[in-house]
C-alpha cells in the first residue's frame, strides 16, 4: 500500500509517514546517537517531561482535563501516544535547569582557587514538544543566545538538542495558542514534527522533516511517502484543535493597552486574589529569571555559587538598597503580566506569552491571564483613539 | 571568628519539644566542624559542662508560657550578643499557642487534680514579643541546612541566605506536580515560607505550614479556593490552627473561619 521513500529525494520540509512502531525505532536511533530521550510520562497525578526509554513510558491512552486552578488525568478511549496537552513543567527544566552550579572556590595559600563548571551538557532529544513550546524555546533562544550575551548553561544544551514536535489535534480548556499565533501547528524550530492520527484501523504520524539532522536519523527508518489524503487528514485534525481553543486572548494593540492601563483598578482586584506564590512564573515556558546564591562552609575554606530559578513574585527579586521596589502584590503581578505581554516586545521583539495556558491551570487560585486582559480591555481607562499615540 | 577566637554558643530551651535543639545534634557530619569552630558553652541537651556567659550567640528554642520564662528570657538577652530563635515555638508561639484561643483556667481545672499548684500565663507567645531578636529561624522543626547556613553566616559576619518566599518555589524547582491543582488537596504551600524543600508535596501530601506564613501572604484568597474545593469552615479553621496558629496572618484567617462557623 505504501511506497517506501527514496531518501535521496527527501529534504527538510518533506512530509513522510511514520507508523506507530517506527516511533519506537526512532527513539532507539536517537538513543544510539547518544541522545538522552526526554518525553512526556506519568508522575504522581500529572504528565511531566522525564527520561523515556521506550514508547511504553509515554502516557499512552491518557488525557488531561484542565481548567483554571485544576488539572486532572483521565483515560481516553483510544491508545493515542500524545492525546493530552501540556503539563506543569516545560522544556526549560532541561534547557535552563532549576539548579546549576556555576563555580566553586576553595581557599589556597595565595587566596582562592576558583573552578568554573565545564558547561558540559547532555545531548537531549525532546520528544513530544507542542507547538507553543517550540515557540517558547525560540523565545528563550533570543533571551539566552543573542548579540549581547550567550548563556553557556542554556546555549550548550540548546545547540545539542533534537526536537521532535507534535502538532495538537485537540486543544485544552486553558489553551489559547491560536490567539498568540504559536499553534496548534508548528511551522518551524523543530527537527521533526509529527501529527498523530489514530483511527480504529490505523495509528500513524504525518511527519514533517525540519532539519538535515533529522534526515540522517530517518535514514535508518525507511519511512513511507505521505499521500495527499493523509496530509489533508492531519490538517483537518489540527484545524479541529484551532477551533476548540478553551481560551482566547485579544492581542490587538496589547502593548499599549498594558502600558496605558498601569493604573487600572483591575490590578487591585487581581492583587486581592493573587497569592504571590510564583507558580505562574515557575510553570511559564518562557519565564527565564535566575538568581545566584553563594554558600560557604563552616570553615570558610570552600564556597559554591549556584544559579537557581527565581521569580519576579518574590520580594527579594526587586530588592535594592533600602528595600524592595515592588512591595505590593499588585505591583508584582502587574510587572509580570506587562512584561509578558508588552515590554517583552520592546526587549525581545516578540511576545513573552505563547498561549500554553500553564499559568491559568497551575495558579492555585485560578487567576486567568486571558480574563484579566479582557477585564482591562473592556474598561480601559485610556480612550481608544489615544492608544496608538506615542507618549 | 575573624580574631581567631572561637565564639561562645548557648542553646536555651523554653516551652518546646526539644526537636529543634536536636536538629543541632542531628547535624552529624557537620557537628564536629561546628564544635571545631564554635565553643559550645551552654547546651544542657548535649553536655553537662557549662561555661558562664556572656555568650556571642544564643539559640533560643520554645515559647514563653510562664511568668518564670518571662523573666528568664530577659536575662538571656542581656548576656547574648546575638540572639536567634529556632523553630515555630520560639518564633510564633508553637502548637501550644492554641491555648491563646481558649480559656487556660478551664484547661488546668480539667487536666490537673490540684490546679492551684499550676502557675502559667494565659498565652504562649514568641520570644520576639518580649525581647529583641536578631534573627528568626522558622520550622517545626527547623531544617539542618538552614541552621548550618545561619551558623556559617554568623561566623563570617554575612547575611544568612534564608528565603522568605513560598514553598511553591521550592516545590516547582524540585519538579513536583502541584497536589492542590492536580489532586484537589488542601495545601498551605502558597502561603508558607520555604525552607523544608517542599517535603510534604514531595510525598504527595499538602503542606501543613511547619515554616509559617511567607512574606506578603494571602490566606484569604487561598481559603476561598479551598472552600470551592469543598473544604468546610471548620476544616479551614483547623488548617490554620497548627504549629504557627498564632502567627498573625494565620491567627486572623483562622479567627475569621471560627466566626463564620459560629
Amino acid at each position: 500500500m505504501y511506497q517506501e521513500v527514496d531518501m535521496a529525494k527527501l529534504n527538510p520540509e518533506s512530509v513522510v509517514i511514520l507508523q506507530k512502531d517506527d516511533l519506537a525505532k526512532l527513539l532507539n536511533i536517537l538513543r544510539s546517537h547518544s541522545y538522552q530521550t526526554i518525553g512526556p510520562t506519568l508522575r504522581e497525578n500529572a504528565i511531566v517531561y522525564d527520561e523515556i526509554q521506550g514508547m511504553e513510558d509515554l502516557p499512552i491512552g491518557w488525557t488531561d482535563s484542565q481548567e483554571k486552578g485544576s488539572y486532572r488525568l483521565e483515560k481516553r478511549n483510544d491508545d493515542a501516544y500524545f492525546g493530552y496537552n501540556v503539563g506543569p513543567y516545560s522544556w526549560k527544566t532541561y534547557l535552563s535547569p532549576a539548579r546549576v552550579r556555576v563555580c566553586n572556590a576553595s581557599r589556597s595559600e595565595n587566596g582562592f582557587n576558583v573552578v568554573q563548571e565545564t558547561g558540559n551538557a547532555p545531548n537531549y532529544a525532546f520528544i513530544g514538544v507542542r507547538p507553543c513550546d517550540v515557540k517558547a524555546i525560540k523565545i528563550l533562544d533570543k533571551v539566552f543566545i543573542n548579540d549581547f550575551c550567550v548563556d553557556n548553561v542554556y546555549g550548550n544544551r540548546r545547540k545539542q538538542s533534537f526536537i521532535v514536535a507534535v502538532n495538537c489535534t485537540e486543544a485544552g480548556n486553558t489553551c489559547f495558542c491560536s490567539s498568540m499565533g504559536t499553534g496548534p501547528k508548528s511551522e518551524e524550530g523543530f527537527d521533526l514534527c509529527l501529527t498523530e492520527i489514530v483511527t480504529e484501523q490505523s495509528h500513524f504520524f504525518v511527519t514533517e522533516i525540519g532539519s538535515d539532522k533529522a534526515l540522517e536519523v530517518l535514514e535508518a527508518l525507511s519511512p513511507q511517502t505521505a499521500s495527499e489524503s493523509e496530509i489533508k487528514e492531519a490538517e483537518r485534525r489540527i484545524e479541529n484543535a484551532a477551533q476548540s481553543m478553551g481560551r482566547n486572548l485579544n492581542t490587538d494593540r496589547i502593548h499599549d493597552l498594558m502600558f496605558d492601563n498601569y493604573r487600572h483598578p483591575q490590578w487591585d482586584d487581581i492583587a486581592e486574589r493573587c497569592l504571590s506564590c510564583a507558580n505562574c512564573t515557575m510553570v511559564c515556558p518562557t519565564c527565564f529569571c535566575n538568581t545566584v546564591e553563594e554558600k560557604t562552609d563552616l570553615e570558610g575554606d570552600n564556597a559554591e555559587r549556584w544559579r537557581i530559578w527565581d521569580s519576579c513574585f518574590t520580594l527579594e527579586y526587586s530588592y535594592i538598597h533600602g528595600g524592595s521596589v515592588r512591595h505590593s502584590t499588585k505591583s508584582r503581578y502587574r510587572q509580570w503580566m506587562t512584561h509578558k505581554l508588552a515590554s517583552w516586545h520592546d526587549q525581545f521583539d516578540t511576545s513573552g506569552c505563547v498561549g500554553c495556558g500553564r499559568c491559568i491551570t497551575w495558579c492555585p487560585v485560578g487567576i486567568d491571564i486571558t480574563e484579566e486582559v479582557s477585564a482591562i480591555r473592556n474598561s480601559s481607562t485610556v480612550p481608544e483613539e489615544t492608544v496608538d499615540q506615542p507618549r | 571568628m575573624r580574631d581567631g577566637t572561637k565564639p561562645k554558643l548557648a542553646v536555651w530551651k523554653f516551652a518546646s519539644c526539644d526537636g529543634c535543639q536536636l536538629t543541632l545534634l542531628n547535624c552529624e557530619d557537620q557537628l564536629l566542624t561546628i564544635a571545631d569552630n564554635i565553643q559550645i558553652a551552654y547546651f544542657p541537651e548535649a553536655t553537662r559542662a557549662e561555661v558562664e556567659g556572656p555568650y556571642d550567640l544564643s539559640l533560643v528554642e520554645g515559647s514563653v508560657t510562664t511568668p518564670h520564662e518571662l523573666e528568664r528570657i530577659k536575662g538571656i538577652r542581656e548576656q547574648s550578643k546575638f540572639l536567634i530563635t529556632i523553630g515555630a515555638c520560639a518564633t510564633a508561639g508553637g502548637i501550644q499557642a492554641l491555648r491563646n484561643f481558649k480559656d487556660v483556667d478551664e484547661f488546668t481545672s480539667i487536666v490537673y487534680a490540684s490546679p492551684e499548684y499550676i502557675t502559667t500565663l494565659k498565652t504562649s507567645t514568641p520570644i520576639s514579643d518580649h525581647v529583641e531578636v536578631d534573627f528568626e529561624l522558622r520550622g517545626c522543626p527547623i531544617s539542618v541546612e538552614q541552621l548550618v547556613e545561619v551558623l556559617s553566616a554568623f561566623l563570617f559576619d554575612r547575611r544568612p541566605q534564608i528565603p522568605t518566599y513560598s514553598v511553591c518555589v521550592e516545590c516547582k524547582r524540585r519538579g513536583i506536580p502541584c497536589v492542590m491543582v492536580s489532586q484537589g488537596k488542601a495545601c498551605l504551600g502558597p502561603v508558607t515560607q520555604a525552607g523544608c524543600g517542599a517535603l510534604c508535596p514531595y510525598f504527595n501530601r499538602g503542606c501543613y505550614s511547619c515554616f509559617g506564613p511567607k512574606e506578603t501572604p494571602n490566606p484569604r484568597s487561598l481559603s476561598r479556593q479551598m472552600e470551592e474545593m469543598g473544604y468546610s469552615e471548620d476544616q479551614l479553621l483547623r488548617v490554620y490552627r497548627t504549629f504557627n496558629a498564632f502567627a498573625e496572618p494565620f491567627r486572623k484567617e483562622s479567627t475569621y473561619h471560627e466566626q463564620e462557623n459560629n
